[in-house]
């Protein structure tokens, strides 16, 4: 059969579970909408919220950044896991006690301020709309290639997709749909990680073959990778970095954002009691560490077999013809993500890393480009497994895409339609009126993310800077400091969230531009003009810091919350009792 | 009801206890063995590298899951003992 109809057959079926899930999880009340009804299962749960963080950045570009990057970028991966000890211990709990639908909800009712919730929305529509364009393009990317359509194209089918099940089911719709597209991009992500184990390790689980021995060399795999690596004048993969403090902020930014990003954290207000939301936070990091541990081991092993192909005789000796490459080097070769130029007419790939001069061997520089998400895409193709495995690996990513996509419009569309309008607006509107506002807002954001997928803006590149500097650096430490500090009042928690989110954005800006706007950065974004070696990207760890300093001060300054505010914090310690004081 | 807020005091700081040792480990294990000190961790060889390249490729992750299911147990069991749980 053709590969375009097994990829279709795949993709076909996933979907069309997708829109069965959504007409059995249709949402009859505000409470089914927001959290589906409060009954969800701790294990579904936890297999919802790892589909729902693991995006297609973590399914297709994850292991290829780590490929680029060797040790440099296991930032990601402790980074993007590590946050869900804080979700466990300092935020989950308490929030699924104070049991309402919204992240801004908590802030808005903690700090008893308007201003303090409008600006919690803020904050999470920046965050969430930056990285629902991603997910809105990737799913566009992954239909254009495996079903042939055009990019515009395959972005309007994910779209109607998700239009079908979230207005329709809302949170009930998006979690059982999320369970399933877990299951179907956990089994799209591993099976060809297996296949490419065994061929280069013998073991069949590829967390253990990264710490195995390459079959062919009899060396350990991850030596192997570096003396071929360095052999071509890359650094060795598992080289040391030099700039600790850049490293340890930047995984502390990533892991303390992804603990403030409000999709991750609406999860938590789905589960019946305050011990599921611990159990299922645990649950939620098992099923996100099977790709995680997966990814590195795809990672070097991906690495390697490319270097393999390129130099089936060793790096010692002449790299293929071109005329004799791979088939699927042709294939990819026809989507641009993989391209080749004869620099020195010889007719053979020279693959290497150009600052390194290897004239003496008659080399004019690197011949051989390619895009890093390939070494996920093709992986299937590159294993050379069979055709229905790159089926699966089509169905994977738009499942991991448009599961993110899904928990972050609701995370959008309930800000607005409970926020907006039913806290700010139109207090008296009813429960059904709420509902209809809560549609016709996910309908708005789904057209919104739509429209930026197809023309993205210059910042929908910024995922990692925007989103998880502004959760880091505003969203996290306000939630944490209502919980766990009586004395922080309105007054300090606005000047926090501010002086976060203001200094945080500042030093991005400085680096990238104003507004991303081309042209208009003050310092080249490098090493060298970095204050104290710190990238803009590792600055939401110390945005968070000035947020916490802030909103002390200014809290001590002036008066004590009300006493009502602080029973409040009391009840939400609590699983039961002590102080029933807000009224569900 | 004093009885009820002394209770209440034990279990916050049995719970603030727990949490500060979690994230001690939670620390030690991807900054301090993944990041820090892996210079020093470089004579412990683990598959053809060293042992801080394997808590932050692998170590820190089944660190963070044994320490959500062991907070999780913990402050189950102490939300029954004190009778708090839901």
């Amino acid at each position: 059969m053709d590969q375009f109809y097994i990829n279709l057959l795949f993709v076909g079926a996933s979907f069309a579970l997708y829109f069965g899930i959504a007409i059995w999880a249709r949402a009859g009340s505000t409470k089914e909408f927001y959290v589906a009804g409060g009954g969800v299962h701790p294990v579904a749960n936890g297999m919802a919220t790892a589909a729902d963080w693991m995006s297609a950045a973590s399914f297709i570009s994850m292991a290829g950044l780590i490929a680029a990057g060797g040790y440099a970028n296991s930032t990601f991966l402790m980074g993007w896991t590590g946050g869900y000890v804080l979700l466990a211990m300092l935020l989950a709990p308490y929030l699924r006690k104070f049991g309402k639908f919204t992240v801004p909800d908590f802030i808005g009712d903690r700090f008893y301020s308007k201003p303090a919730r409008l600006v919690a929305v803020a904050c999470l529509i920046v965050a969430s709309v930056t990285y629902v364009i991603g997910q809105m393009a990737g799913a566009g990317i992954a239909f254009s290639r495996f079903l042939e359509v055009d990019k515009d194209t395959g972005l309007v089918i994910a779209s109607v997709v998700v239009f079908f099940y979230a207005v329709l089911g809302g949170m009930k719709g998006i979690t059982y749909t999320q369970v399933a597209q877990y299951c179907v991009l956990i089994v799209a992500y591993t099976i060809p990680a297996i296949f490419i184990s065994l061929e280069l390790t013998g073991n069949p689980l590829p967390p253990l073959g990264l710490f195995s021995d390459h079959t062919a060399s009899g060396m350990p795999l991850l030596a192997k990778l570096d003396q071929v690596v360095q052999d071509l004048g890359f650094a060795a993969y598992t080289a040391d970095v030099p700039n600790k403090l850049n490293m340890v902020l930047f995984t502390l930014t990533l892991m303390i954002g992804t603990a403030g990003l409000p999709h991750v954290i609406i999860r938590f207000f789905t589960v019946p009691k305050v011990a599921d939301a611990r159990w299922s936070a645990g649950w939620a990091l098992i099923f996100i560490a099977l790709l995680y541990l997966t990814a590195p081991a795809v990672a070097s092993m991906a690495r390697l077999n490319l270097i393999n192909t390129v130099y089936p005789n060793g790096v010692d000796a002449q790299p293929i013809q071109y005329e004799d490459r791979p088939e699927w080097m042709k294939t990819w070769e026809e989507t641009q993500l993989i391209k080749f130029e004869d620099k020195n007419n010889d007719g053979r790939i020279q693959f290497y890393n150009d600052k390194a001069d290897m004239s003496d061997k008659g080399w004019a520089g690197n011949e051989l480009t390619y895009n890093r998400d390939i070494l996920v895409l093709a992986n299937p193709e590159i294993a050379q497994l069979p055709g229905w495995v790159i089926g699966l690996i089509a169905a994977g990513g738009l499942a991991a895409a448009l599961s993110t996509a899904a928990g972050l419009l609701l995370a959008i569309s309930s800000a607005v339609s409970h926020d907006l309008i039913k806290n700010s607006i139109n207090p008296n509107i009813s429960e059904k009126g709420e509902l209809m506002a809560a549609r016709a807002s996910m309908t708005v954001a789904i057209v919104v993310a739509t429209y930026l997928g197809m023309n993205p803006p210059g910042f929908a590149a910024q995922v990692v800077a925007l989103a998880f500097g502004i959760a880091a650096a505003s969203i996290f430490p306000v939630l944490m400091m209502g919980i766990f500090s009586k004395r922080i009042n309105n007054k300090g928690a606005i000047a926090g969230m501010l002086a976060g989110l203001v200094t945080t954005l500042v030093y991005i800006f400085m680096y990238k531009g104003w507004f991303f706007i081309p042209g208009t950065a003050n310092l080249p974004d490098n090493v060298d003009n970095w204050i104290l070696g710190i990238s803009p990207l590792s600055f939401g760890a110390i945005g968070a810091i000035i947020n916490f300093t802030v909103a002390f001060v200014v809290s001590n300054a002036t008066e004590e919350p009300p006493v009502e505010i602080q029973e409040l914090v009391e009840s939400v310690r609590y699983p039961k009792g002590a102080g029933a004081a807000v009224d569900h | 009801m004093a009885d009820d807020k002394s209770k209440a005091a034990q279990y916050w700081s049995t719970n603030l206890r727990l949490i500060l040792g979690s994230l001690v480990v939670w620390a030690f294990v991807s900054y301090g063995c993944g990041i820090l000190f892996r210079p020093l961790l470089s004579g412990i060889s683990v598959g053809g590298t060293d042992l801080g390249f394997w808590f932050a490729q692998q170590g820190s992750i089944l660190a963070f899951i044994g320490l959500i299911f062991f907070y999780a147990w913990r402050m189950n069991k102490l939300d029954k003992e004190m009778g708090l749980e839901e």
